[in-house]
């Protein structure tokens, strides 16, 4: 069994309205620094292959057919054996 | 040819389903149908509508899992041999999802979720759904936080060429500007269809406005061109 740690991540040319809010809610709390806030998802689970090679294509497959949406978001993965 | 028949789509979360019946039965007295989103019969139904509301709780992405809903496999085998299929709010999220639409509909750039009536210029008269419309800026209600459509450049120039943009956000003189824009959709976009002309789009509520007794009955003037040029 593996372990896979997902990161979605939407594309940078793409509007993140919440990246936004955020940024503005930090000024709130004086923290002026804070800059190109960016929200993505992370999303673990867990997939029963032999092999990593397997386990690879099936995560990848479940990223590009639900997880993600390729129009507006990239997607990145790493698997770890359990 | 006879009245359409209508099947509406329920998945977990619609919210918008009864209205879309009330329209389709009660104000045309169409013949029409709920279909179970596990089932997969979409009982000989002509047009589908893909109603309002929140699906699977807009997890993930508003239209996300409802794509893989057993009723959309049948869904989606209708529109590509050229079943109509109407979209609307929800419903156009899960067409786009199911690529069915092109495009995608973000968080709207207000981040807040927008209620209120909007006008709506029709921009193609030659559809299947807008054709003989008798009136070209219709008054409509929109309620979505997530409707803010977006297209890559390519596709936005695509969507122009084979005339698929069917309705733009406008002023109440039909005026496309940045204020009449609710959302921050791209170019003002409403509502789509696809190329062949089958499968159509729209955040905005025509069945929250096709009663007299609402005192506005814009939506009513499209279910009737619908419905017309379906019979034609």
């Amino acid at each position: 069994m593996y372990k896979a740690t997902i990161i979605i991540k939407r594309r940078k040319q793409i509007l993140d309205p919440q990246g936004k809010a955020v940024e503005q809610g930090s000024k709130l709390l004086n923290l002026n620094n804070i800059s190109n806030v960016r929200i993505g998802k992370f999303i673990e689970l867990n997939v029963e292959s032999a092999t990593e090679a397997e386990a690879k294509v099936e995560v990848d497959k479940l990223c590009n057919k639900l997880l993600a949406n390729l129009n507006i978001e990239n997607y990145e993965f790493s698997l770890e054996k359990q | 040819m006879k009245q359409p028949k209508f099947g509406i789509v329920v998945f977990p979360g619609s919210n918008c389903d009864h209205d879309a019946y009330y329209v389709t039965k009660k104000i045309f007295n169409c013949e029409t149908e709920f279909l179970w989103h596990k089932d997969s019969d979409l009982k000989s139904s002509d047009i589908i509508i893909l109603p309002g509301g929140f699906s699977y709780g807009d997890y993930l992405r508003t239209g996300a899992i409802a794509r893989f809903s057993p009723i959309m496999e049948s869904v989606i085998n209708f529109a590509e041999k050229g079943g109509i299929v109407f979209g609307i709010c929800n419903g156009f999220q899960i067409l786009l999802e199911a690529n069915l639409l092109p495009g995608t509909l973000l968080q709207n750039k207000s981040t807040k979720f927008v209620c209120k009536d909007v006008y709506l210029k029709v921009e193609n008269i030659e559809s299947l759904f807008t054709k003989n419309i008798f009136k070209n800026i219709l008054k409509i209600p929109i309620a979505h936080g997530d409707g803010n459509y977006f297209i890559d450049e390519a596709g936005l120039i695509e969507l122009k060429s084979n005339n698929q943009i069917l309705f733009r956000y406008c002023d109440s003189n039909g005026l496309i500007n940045e204020t009449a824009n609710p959302n921050g959709s791209i170019e003002n976009i409403a509502g789509i269809m696809n190329i062949a002309g089958n499968v159509f789009g729209m955040m905005p509520h025509p069945e929250r406005c096709s009663d007299e007794v609402l005192h506005s009955t814009d939506g009513q003037i499209l279910f009737k061109t619908i419905i017309q040029n379906f019979i034609k």
